[in-house]
C-alpha cells in the first residue's frame, strides 16, 4: 500500500488523548479550562450585582445582596438543606417513573405501527399541555404533603419528551443500515439489539437531559401550590411573601445546585454509555 | 450450475406518470467464481440490479436464481457480501467491531471473530487501526473496513457496489491489486459494479455495459488478459484495447 495511513503523524496525534474513555492530565486541563470563561462571567455578574444593591442603596426587601444571601445561606443552612432533600426526592422518583414509563411507551409504540399511528401525534400534542396545572389535582389525590403528589406530577412531566425522543430514535435509522443488517441475514431481535437500541441513545440522552432540568423545576413549583414545610417550593413562597428575599434566594441556590447535580449525573451517565458519541468529540474536547 | 441466473428481469419503481423503468429484460448468467464487472451512466440501475440479485428489492418481472436457489434463500443462507456505495459502519462500533458483526450475528466464537477481525484488517491495511471509531477514519479507510466486513465470513458471492470509488489513485490501484488476490485465492464469484473503465477491465474476466432509461445491458466485452494481473497488465497493449472496446460501447447508446 503506498498511502500508509500511519505516515501522516499530525493528522493522528491530533486524536492522542482525546479518543473516548481516555481522559490524560492535559487533555483534562483543557477540559477544565472550557468552565473558565463561565465561571470569570458568574464572579463578575454577582461584583455587579453587589455594586448596584450598594451605590444605589437598593432597600434589603426589594433585593437582596449577594453577600446578605450568602450569610443568611449559612444562617439557614440546616433548615434550606432539609428542604432540599424533599424536593430532590420529588424530583428523583419522578425523573425515575416518568423515564422508565417513557421508555416503556416508546418501545411499545417503536414497535407497533398502529400504536404510533395512534398513540404518537396525541403524546406530541399532550407534551405541550401545561402539566404542572394539574399539580393542585396531584395534591388532592396523594395528599398536600405526600412526596408522591409531586413525583406523580414530574413524572407526567417527564414521561413526554422521553417518550417522543425515544420513539425517534428507535425508528429514524439509517435505511443504509437496515439493509446492511438485511443483507446478512440479521434476526429482527439482533436489529434492534444491535442498530435500533445505540441509534436510540442519543436521542434519548438529549431527552434525558432536558428531563433532568424540568424534573427539578416540576418539583418546585408543584410545592408551590401547597406541600411539606420542609420542601423548597413551599419555602420559597412562605419566605418570599414575608419580603424575606435572603432567605428565598437562599432556597433557590439550593434549588440550582440539586438542577445542576442531576444534569450534570445524566451527562456522565451519557458519556459513559455512548463513548463513540459525536457530541464528545467536537472541538471542545481537545 | 451457474452462480448467478438472471432471466428477463426488470423492475419498474412506482407507479402511474411517475413510475421509473429501472431495469428491463436484463439476461446475464455469471459462472461460480467468475468476476464480473458492472459499467454504465449514472441511474442505468446498476445498484438496483446488485440489489435485486442480493434480495434487497424484489424485481417486478423475470426470475433470478443464486446457485440454484431464490435469491432470498441464498441470503438467508449467508451466501453474500455485500459492499455499498457508502460504507455503512455502525458509528458506536470500534472498527474491529464493525468487522465482526456478521459474524457476531452469525454466532461465530469470541476467538474465532477477534482473529478474523484482525486477519481482513490486515488485509485491508488497517492492521493498527482496529481500535479506532469510524469517525476517526477518512472516507477511503472507512470503505475498506465495509470490505473487511463483507469478506469477514466468506461468502461465496462478493455483491460490490464501487467500492473503491472514493479512493484516491494509488490507495484504489493497490486495493485492486488486493482484491485481485483474494479473489484468486478463493475463487469467489464477484459482480463489481464500477464507473471506472479501466478498473472494470483490469479486474474482471467480462466487462458487462448498460445504458439507460430504460436500464438495459448493450454489450458484454471478454476480458481475456490473463491472471495474475498487474503492473505489467495495465500497460499491456491488448489492455488498452480493451479499455477502448468498453469506451466506444458505452458511447454507442449515449
Ligand atoms: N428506491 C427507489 N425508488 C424509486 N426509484 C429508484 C429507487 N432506487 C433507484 N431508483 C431509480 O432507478 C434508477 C436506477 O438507479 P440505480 O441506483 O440503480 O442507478 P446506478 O446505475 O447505480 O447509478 P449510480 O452510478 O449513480 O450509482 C434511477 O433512475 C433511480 O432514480
Ligand atoms: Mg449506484
Amino acid at each position: 500500500m503506498t498511502t500508509e495511513p500511519h505516515s501522516d503523524p499530525d493528522v493522528y496525534s491530533a486524536f492522542e488523548g482525546d479518543l473516548p474513555g481516555t481522559v490524560t492530565p492535559s487533555a483534562l486541563r483543557r477540559r477544565l479550562r472550557r468552565y473558565v470563561p463561565a465561571l470569570v462571567l458568574a464572579f463578575l455578574v454577582l461584583v455587579v450585582w453587589e455594586l448596584v444593591v450598594r451605590v444605589f442603596d437598593i432597600e434589603e426587601f426589594i433585593l437582596a445582596k449577594p453577600t446578605e444571601i450568602y450569610s443568611t445561606f449559612l444562617d439557614e443552612f440546616d433548615t434550606v438543606v432539609e428542604a432540599g432533600w424533599t424536593t430532590v426526592r420529588e424530583a428523583l422518583l419522578g425523573l425515575a417513573l416518568g423515564t422508565v414509563f417513557g421508555v416503556l411507551a416508546a418501545v411499545a409504540t417503536a414497535r407497533w405501527a398502529g400504536l404510533r399511528e395512534g398513540l404518537l401525534p396525541f403524546a406530541v400534542a399532550a407534551n405541550s399541555i401545561p402539566i404542572l396545572a394539574l399539580a393542585p389535582i396531584a395534591n388532592q389525590w396523594f395528599g398536600l404533603t405526600s412526596i408522591t403528589a409531586k413525583a406523580a406530577v414530574v413524572s407526567v412531566i417527564v414521561f413526554f419528551p422521553v417518550m417522543i425522543n425515544t420513539v425517534r430514535g428507535l425508528t429514524e435509522v439509517d435505511p443504509g443500515e437496515l439493509e446492511l443488517m438485511r443483507a446478512i441475514a440479521a434476526p429482527p431481535r439482533e436489529v434492534v439489539r444491535r442498530v435500533r437500541i445505540p441509534n436510540a441513545l442519543p436521542y434519548f440522552f438529549s431527552a434525558l437531559k432536558v428531563a433532568a432540568a424540568l424534573a427539578v423545576i416540576g418539583a418546585i413549583v408543584a410545592e408551590y401550590f401547597g406541600g411539606r414545610t420542609a420542601s423548597l417550593g413551599f419555602y420559597i413562597t412562605q419566605q418570599a411573601g414575608a419580603f424575606k428575599f435572603a432567605e428565598a434566594w437562599s432556597a433557590i441556590i439550593v434549588g440550582s445546585f440539586l438542577g445542576i447535580a442531576i444534569y450534570g449525573s445524566v451527562l456522565l451517565l451519557e458519556r459513559w454509555a455512548m463513548p463513540w458519541h459525536v457530541s464528545l468529540r467536537t472541538a471542545d474536547d481537545r | 450450475m451457474s452462480a448467478v441466473d438472471i432471466r428477463g428481469v426488470s423492475k419498474v419503481f412506482g407507479s402511474g406518470p411517475g413510475q421509473v423503468e429501472a431495469l428491463k429484460d436484463i439476461d446475464l448468467s455469471i459462472e461460480s467464481g467468475q468476476f464480473v464487472s458492472l459499467i454504465g451512466p449514472s441511474g442505468c440501475g446498476k445498484s438496483t440490479l446488485l440489489r435485486l440479485v442480493g434480495d434487497l428489492l424484489p424485481p417486478t418481472g423475470g426470475s433470478l436464481t443464486v446457485a440454484g436457489k431464490t435469491p432470498h434463500e441464498a441470503r438467508l443462507s449467508r451466501d453474500y457480501g455485500m459492499v455499498f456505495q457508502q460504507a455503512t459502519l455502525l458509528d458506536w462500533r470500534s472498527v474491529r467491531a464493525n468487522v465482526e458483526l456478521p459474524l457476531e450475528i452469525m454466532g461465530a466464537s469470541a476467538d474465532e471473530r477477534t482473529a478474523r477481525a484482525e486477519e481482513m484488517l490486515e488485509l485491508v491495511q488497517l492492521g493498527d487501526f482496529g481500535g479506532h471509531y469510524p469517525w476517526q477514519l477518512s472516507g477511503g479507510m472507512q470503505q475498506r473496513v465495509a470490505i473487511a466486513r463483507a469478506l469477514s465470513f466468506k461468502p461465496s458471492l462478493l455483491l460490490m457496489d464501487e467500492p473503491f470509488g472514493a479512493l484516491d489513485e494509488m490507495t484504489r490501484e493497490a486495493m485492486q491489486d488486493e482484491l485481485l488476490r483474494i479473489w484468486e485465492r478463493s475463487k469467489r464469484t464477484v459482480i463489481f459494479v464500477t464507473h471506472s473503465i479501466p478498473e472494470a477491465v483490469f479486474l474482471s474476466q467480462r466487462t458487462v455495459v448498460m445504458s439507460r432509461r430504460p436500464g438495459r445491458i448493450t454489450r458484454i466485452v471478454d476480458i481475456d488478459l490473463p491472471y495474475p494481473r498487474d503492473e505489467d497488465t495495465r500497460e499491456d497493449r491488448r489492455f488498452y484495447d480493451k479499455v477502448t472496446e468498453v469506451r466506444e460501447a458505452l458511447r454507442e447508446h449515449e
